[in-house]
C-alpha cells in the first residue's frame, strides 16, 4: 500500500499513519509515579500517544486525570517514570538536564495561562530569552518577526504594565514562536483572559496552524476552547479514555460562546423568573 | 551562552529590582566603608606613636640604676659621672657617639608669689643635641655653667605658664629661686607636644655639677658624682644593639657584677619603647579591623539574606528562563553574577566611604597623618568580591537546583 506506513510499536498494536506526515510527538508506554510521603501516586498509567506535524491537539481532562503531567513530559520539564517519548526522533525521555533544557528551549514553544512575563522587561527583550539560552545570532531581527507575527509590531519597547492581558499572552505567543520550534505547548491559555481576548488569542493561535503549519497542542478543560481545535484526547484517572478528531473546529470568532446560564438550562426543574419564592404565593 | 549574556541578564535583573539592589550594597558600602576608614585611623596612630618617638631624638638608649633580680646581691651601686665620661669614651665604648648624664634634684622652684615642686633635672650641654630638643629662647647650659656649677635654669614652657601665668612670656633674665637659692633663667625650651614621656615641658634644666654640690651632695665611691640618667646615642641605628652591649661589659666591670641577675642597672633603648608601643597600637589596628570585618561579614550574610529571598521570590521567573531553555548553569551564573555584581559595587562605593571617614578624622584630628593605603583598598575590593562568590554560591545553587515544573507552578 502506497502512502501508509504501517508499523509495528512496542506494546503490539498496530499503527498507521499517512507517510507524508512527520511524527512531531511519539509516546509510548509513558507511566509517572510520584511518591508524596508513603503514598504512591499513579499520575500516568500508561499512556500511548502520535502526534502529527501541523495538527492543532487539545488535551482534556478532570482535574487529577494527568493532563498537567503529560503536558510537564511533553514539555521535557519532567521525565516519565517508565515508557518512551521520542521528539522529532530524539528519545528525550533519557536526556540530562542540560540537554533537556536545550530541547524546551529549541524543540519546544511554551505559553502558560499567567503569560509569565518577566517584570519590568520590553516586549522585544522577552521575545529575545529564548534566542539568549540558545545563542543564535540576529536576536532582534527574529524578535521582532514574531512580535509582528502575533500582530504586535507597535509594542515592540512596551512593558507588560503597559499591556493588557490580551496582548501580554500575545507577547509570550511570540517568545514561544521565535525559535521555530517543532510544537508550541500552550496551558490554558485563555483561562486569564476575558472572552474577547480570549478569541483574539485563539484567533492567533489558529492562524498560526492553519497558516504556517505550526503544530500546537493545548492542555484545557475547557470544552469550548477544545471545540476550536482539531483533535480531542480525553484523559481520565492516567489513561486515554478518549482521542478523537473534531468533526467542524470553530473558528475563532465566528461563533458566540454559548454563555454558562445558557449551558446549564438544561438541568433545572423548572424557568427561573428571578425575585424571591414567596412572590407568587 | 556566553559570560558577557550571563553579565547582561545579570544586571538587567538588579536594574528591574533597583531597591533591592541598593538596600543589599548597602551592609557592603558599610562593612567596606568601615573596615578602610578604621584601619587607616588605626594605621594612623601607628605612624603618630612612632613618629613621636622618633622625636625623643635617634639611636637613643637610656641607663639607669634599678633593683637586681637576684637576691645574691642587695646593694646598688649608683652611675656615676665617671662612668658617663668613661662610656663617651670611644676606646673603651666604639658605638656610642655621645654620652648626656643627668642628675635629677626634687625641688621647689619659686618665682614671684607662684612656687612648683617637681623633679630638676641636671644637665650637660649636648643634652640637647642627644635629645634633639633644643632652647626657643635664649640658651642651653653651656661647658662653662657645668665646670662653674653656675646658678642658672632653662624652663620648660609648662614652667614659665605656672610661674608667670602665660607660657609666652619671655622670663630670660628673670631670677627664680630654687631650694631657697638664687637662679637665673638663661633659657625657654621649645614647646613638645604631649607624648609618651608625659608632659616634657614640665621640666627645669641647670647645670649638673650645680646640682650635684649646690642642691644636694652626691658623691659616689669611685670619686665622680652620683647620676640618675645616662641618655646615650648610639652611632647609627646599626649598632644600637652592640652600643647596649658596650655599656653593660663596662657597667658589670664597674660594678663588680658576675651574673646577669645581679645587674643593678636598666638598658632600655628607643626601640624598645618603639616595640611594644608598636605592639600595642598593631593590636588596636588589627581589633579595629576585626570589627569592621564583621560588620563586613554581616554586610555579606545580607547580601546571603536578600539573594535568597530574591530566589524565593523569583522562583516564577527561574522556571520560566528553564522552560525556555535555561541550564542550571545558566541560572547559576546569573544569580552568582548578580551578587558578585552587587558586592563589587558596594566594594568600590565602600572604598569611597572609607576615604571620606578618613579624611573626615583627619579633619577632625589634624595631629594624625591619615591616608588610605592601596592594599587596604586591594583587600577590601578583593575580600567584597570574595564575599559575593562566597554568600552569593548558595542562593546561586539553590536557584540553579529549582526544577522547572515545581518553580512554574509556585505561587
Amino acid at each position: 500500500m502506497f502512502g501508509i506506513l504501517t508499523r509495528r510499536s512496542k506494546n503490539g498494536h498496530v499503527a498507521t499513519e499517512p507517510l507524508e506526515r512527520k511524527v512531531v510527538i511519539d509516546i509510548r508506554g509513558i507511566t509517572k509515579m510520584y511518591k508524596m510521603g508513603d503514598v504512591e501516586v499513579h499520575a500516568l498509567r500508561g499512556v500511548d500517544l502520535k502526534i502529527y506535524q501541523g495538527e492543532f491537539v487539545s488535551i482534556m481532562g478532570p482535574s487529577g486525570s494527568g493532563k498537567s503531567t503529560l503536558m510537564n513530559i511533553l514539555g521535557a520539564l519532567d521525565q516519565p517514570t517508565t515508557g518512551e517519548f521520542f521528539l522529532d526522533d530524539t528519545d528525550v525521555s533519557k536526556l540530562s538536564e542540560a540537554d533537556l533544557a536545550r530541547v524546551r528551549n529549541k524543540k519546544i514553544g511554551f505559553v502558560f495561562q499567567s503569560f509569565n512575563l518577566l517584570k519590568r522587561t520590553t516586549a522585544l527583550r522577552q521575545v529575545e530569552l529564548p534566542l539568549i539560552y540558545g545563542g543564535a545570532p540576529g536576536r532582534a531581527k527574529k524578535a521582532k518577526a514574531a512580535l509582528e507575527a502575533v500582530g504586535l509590531e507597535r509594542r515592540v519597547d512596551h512593558l507588560p504594565s503597559e499591556l493588557s492581558g490580551g496582548q501580554q499572552q500575545r507577547v509570550a505567543i511570540a517568545r514561544a514562536l521565535v525559535n521555530e520550534p517543532s510544537m508550541i505547548l500552550a496551558d490554558e491559555p485563555t483561562g486569564n483572559l476575558d472572552s474577547r481576548s480570549g478569541t483574539e488569542v485563539m484567533q492567533i493561535f489558529q492562524s498560526l496552524n492553519r497558516d504556517q503549519g505550526i503544530t500546537i497542542v493545548f492542555v484545557t478543560h475547557d470544552p469550548w476552547i477544545a471545540r476550536h481545535t482539531n483533535r480531542v484526547i480525553m484523559l481520565r484517572d492516567g489513561k486515554v479514555i478518549a482521542d478523537r478528531e473534531v468533526a467542524e473546529p470553530l473558528i475563532a470568532g465566528e461563533a458566540e460562546r454559548p454563555s454558562e446560564a445558557d449551558e446549564m438550562e438544561t438541568m433545572f426543574k423548572d424557568a427561573y423568573y428571578g425575585g424571591g419564592q414567596d412572590e407568587y404565593n | 551562552m556566553s559570560l558577557f549574556e550571563s553579565l547582561r541578564i545579570a544586571v538587567a535583573g538588579l536594574v528591574t529590582n533597583r531597591l533591592r539592589a541598593v538596600l543589599t550594597t548597602l551592609g557592603i558600602i558599610i562593612g567596606v566603608g568601615a573596615v578602610i576608614g578604621l584601619v587607616s585611623l588605626g594605621r594612623g596612630v601607628e605612624l603618630f606613636v612612632a613618629q613621636e618617638f622618633q622625636s625623643l631624638g635617634s639611636n637613643l638608649l637610656f641607663v639607669f640604676s634599678s633593683r637586681p633580680a637576684s637576691d645574691t646581691r642587695t646593694t646598688i651601686q649608683p652611675l656615676s659621672t665617671i662612668e658617663a665620661d668613661a662610656l663617651a669614651n670611644p676606646t673603651i665604648a666604639p658605638s656610642i657617639r655621645q654620652v648626656a648624664p643627668q642628675y635629677q634634684v626634687g625641688g621647689q622652684i619659686v618665682a614671684g608669689a607662684n612656687s612648683f615642686r617637681l623633679a630638676i633635672s641636671g644637665s650637660t650641654p649636648n643634652y640637647t643635641s642627644v635629645r634633639s630638643w633644643f632652647p626657643s629662647l635664649g640658651t642651653f647650659i653651656t661647658q662653662e655653667h657645668v665646670t662653674d656649677a653656675a646658678r642658672v635654669a632653662v624652663l620648660g614652657t609648662t614652667i614659665v605658664e605656672i610661674l608667670y601665668g602665660d607660657s609666652t612670656f619671655d622670663p630670660v633674665g628673670q631670677s627664680v629661686r630654687i631650694n631657697d637659692r638664687v637662679f637665673t633663667v638663661i633659657g625657654v625650651m621649645e614647646e613638645r607636644a604631649a607624648g609618651f614621656l608625659g608632659d616634657e615641658n614640665e621640666a627645669v634644666f641647670i647645670p649638673i655639677s650645680t646640682a650635684q654640690t649646690r642642691l644636694d651632695r652626691a658623691r659616689t665611691r669611685d670619686g665622680g658624682f652620683e647620676v640618675s640618667v645616662l641618655n646615650i646615642q648610639a652611632v647609627d641605628e646599626s649598632r644600637m644593639v652592640a652600643a647596649t652591649l658596650e655599656i653593660e661589659t663596662y657597667l658589670n666591670d664597674a660594678h663588680g657584677i658576675n651574673f646577669q641577675g645581679e645587674q643593678d642597672f636598666t638598658i632600655i633603648s628607643q626601640a624598645d619603647i618603639l616595640d611594644s608601643l608598636g605592639a600595642i597600637t598593631g593590636i588596636l589596628t588589627a581589633f579595629l579591623g576585626m570589627i569592621a570585618g564583621i560588620s563586613l561579614l554581616v554586610g555579606g550574610i545580607g547580601i546571603m539574606n536578600i539573594m535568597l529571598v530574591s530566589v524565593t521570590e523569583r522562583t516564577r521567573e527561574i522556571g520560566l528562563r528553564k522552560a525556555v531553555g535555561a541550564r542550571g548553569v545558566d541560572i547559576l551564573m546569573q544569580f552568582l553574577i548578580e551578587s558578585v555584581v552587587l558586592s563589587v559595587i558596594g566594594g568600590g562605593l565602600g572604598v569611597l566611604l572609607g576615604v571620606m571617614i578618613t579624611l573626615f578624622a583627619g579633619v577632625l584630628v589634624p595631629d594624625l597623618a591619615l591616608g588610605v593605603t592601596t592594599d587596604s583598598i586591594i583587600l577590601a575590593t578583593a575580600v567584597s568580591s570574595f564575599i559575593g562568590i562566597f554568600f552569593g554560591a548558595y542562593p546561586a545553587s539553590r536557584a540553579a537546583r529549582l526544577r522547572p515544573i515545581d518553580a512554574l507552578r509556585f505561587e
